[in-house]
């Protein structure tokens, strides 16, 4: 018996979310069951979803700065991203300078049917060549068409929005190397809790 | 019916199958539009089928085209024969379970002078169906869940027969037409215009035989045996195509039936206060009052559905021996002395 009033409110809750989803005008057109205005759904294929900020929809590569360092490619966890280069002779940047070798991108592929969409490529560029684009209409009817070439991929750089400010209280996480000697080198602390 | 139409027997026989045989695949296709989707939808602030027909109603005959259109699989360890007809079972007993509901003076398909007591019988014959399609899988979700199915129905089995026993007191007939005419010319205080709807008089009957219903449909929060998250479908995990289709028939239709059966014993069943309750009028409008009384009572029971979470295998035992039985003990022994002193 203790639990007849929850119960019975349980009930309320359902019925009260099933009136507002049916009836959501008030005053005067209360009663004209109104459930497109009501339901918190989009309805997909009629209206677009807008994406919220930061969105990870699909991933989009910056050809001129991919150096083929093969980060991303390593730490990606699905190994999902396939990489080919090869080093090309380039003129010195001084005169009288030595001859640069420079490395050239021949294949930069994503299976997209394996991504898991966790993003450490991108944070792990040091060349910021990946980025996060909120697009996600890219289904396609057979699975091998979800590899995105080079070119593909590059296309998605039209979507990438601008850079958003981190937000406050993130300034932490974004610093990649501490500087040695000050609190936040783990190393250092360690030792001195040690010792 | 013989009498008021002056037909031949086969002639009669054919009119009810073929009523029958409309009547019972609309009211599943109508509750299952109408609360199974639309209604879960609504409470979940979604919109269900939109797309379907206008607004979305023809959707469950798209998927039953789509289940028809599916491989019919059978597990390579099967019973292959039991596990055939086990669906044709449950359907059977729901099936059966339309011939002794009234709908109007003469519009029943059959007038048993046993009726509730038939009614509770076959709707029993499911657990049979079910067993058998738990057992035939060669599967041990579909095992668990058809064990779990036995025994919550034979739990609750005893307080939805006892819940009755109070209606069956009170009418002085196991008869649902006789119950119907009880309620119909029954007063309260003297007062008789609307009848005695026993809803009134056996309210703690009524709780009961509807809690004990909604266990017996294997509704939530009393759907163990058909756990998704616990036993991945519980019984039905090893049926494809039109196989399971007739379990989901079977579900929502013996939904409405209980409803029905609710509406005649506790609701005043067909009939409407002011008519005579022989007028050959009611034979028309008995059907619609019917339906509007069973869609309110399956509204109640789909309500509950979508509102509670599942019940615990323990929990569902202790409650139909320890607290549903003996309240329809206690109501029965109080329905008895009031019945002798008045």
């Amino acid at each position: 018996m203790p639990q007849l009033p929850g119960l019975l409110k349980g009930l309320g809750v359902t019925a009260r979310t099933a009136m507002r989803t049916l009836f959501p005008k008030r005053g005067m057109r209360t009663l004209i069951p109104a459930p497109q205005q009501g339901s918190v759904t989009v309805q997909y294929p009629h209206e677009k979803e807008a994406p919220p900020d930061r969105a990870r929809g699909v991933i989009a590569l910056h050809e001129e700065n991919c150096t083929a360092c093969m980060l991303c490619s390593r730490s990606c966890p699905d190994w999902c991203i396939y990489i080919e280069g090869h080093k090309v002779k380039a003129p010195p940047r001084r005169a009288g300078g030595a001859v640069r070798s420079v490395n050239v991108v021949d294949r930069f592929d994503i299976d997209y049917a394996l991504c898991m969409y966790c993003g450490i490529c991108v944070e792990v560029c040091p060349f910021d060549a990946l980025f996060w684009t909120p697009e996600y209409e890219y289904s396609e009817p057979h699975i091998a068409d979800l590899l995105h070439d080079r070119i593909r991929l590059s296309e998605w750089m039209e979507t990438v929005p601008e850079f958003l400010d981190y937000e406050p209280g993130s300034e932490q996480k974004v610093r990649k190397v501490p500087e040695f000697g000050t609190d936040d080198f783990a190393p250092a602390r360690k030792l001195e809790a040690g010792s | 019916m013989t009498d008021l139409l002056g037909l031949a027997y086969w002639a009669e026989t054919s009119i009810k199958l073929g009523v029958a045989l409309i009547v019972i695949p609309t009211a599943a296709l109508m509750l299952g539009y109408l609360f199974l989707l639309k209604m879960m939808a609504f409470m979940q602030s979604r919109l269900g089928p939109q797309d379907v027909g206008p607004y979305g109603t023809l959707q469950l005959i798209a998927d039953a085209v789509k289940f028809l259109q599916k491989e019919d699989i059978h597990p390579a360890a099967a019973d292959r024969r039991v596990f055939r007809a086990a669906p044709v079972v449950v359907l059977a007993s729901s099936f059966l379970l339309f011939v002794v509901l009234p709908t109007g003076p003469d519009a029943v398909v059959e007038n048993l002078d046993t009726g509730i007591f038939y009614a509770m019988a076959v709707s029993s014959l499911s657990v049979l169906g079910v067993l058998m399609a738990g057992w035939a899988s060669a599967n041990k979700y579909a095992l668990l869940g058809g064990l779990r199915a036995a025994g919550q129905l034979i739990a609750y089995e005893l307080p939805l027969i006892l819940a009755v026993m109070g209606v069956v007191i009170q009418a002085d007939s196991l008869n649902l037409q006789q119950i119907v005419r009880a309620q119909a010319e029954g007063e309260i205080f003297g007062f008789g215009l609307i009848g005695n709807p026993f809803i009134l008089t056996q309210f703690v009957g009524f709780l009961i035989f509807m809690i004990a219903a909604q266990a017996e449909l294997t509704q939530t929060p009393f759907d163990m045996p058909v756990a998704e998250t616990e036993l991945v479908g519980g019984f039905h995990v090893e049926y494809t195509g039109f196989r399971f289709l007739l379990f989901f028939m079977a579900e929502v239709a013996t939904a409405f039936a209980f409803s029905a059966l609710a509406t005649v014993m506790f609701l005043g069943g067909w009939w409407i206060p002011g008519f005579d309750f022989d007028a050959p009028v009611l034979n028309v409008l008995g059907p619609v009052v019917m339906l509007v009384k069973i869609l309110l009572v399956a509204f109640i029971i789909f309500w509950i559905r979508f509102t509670y979470p599942r019940l615990r295998e323990d929990q569902l035992q202790k409650f139909a021996w320890k607290v549903l039985i003996p309240l329809s003990l206690a109501n029965i022994v109080v329905t008895g002395i009031f019945k002798v002193v008045l």
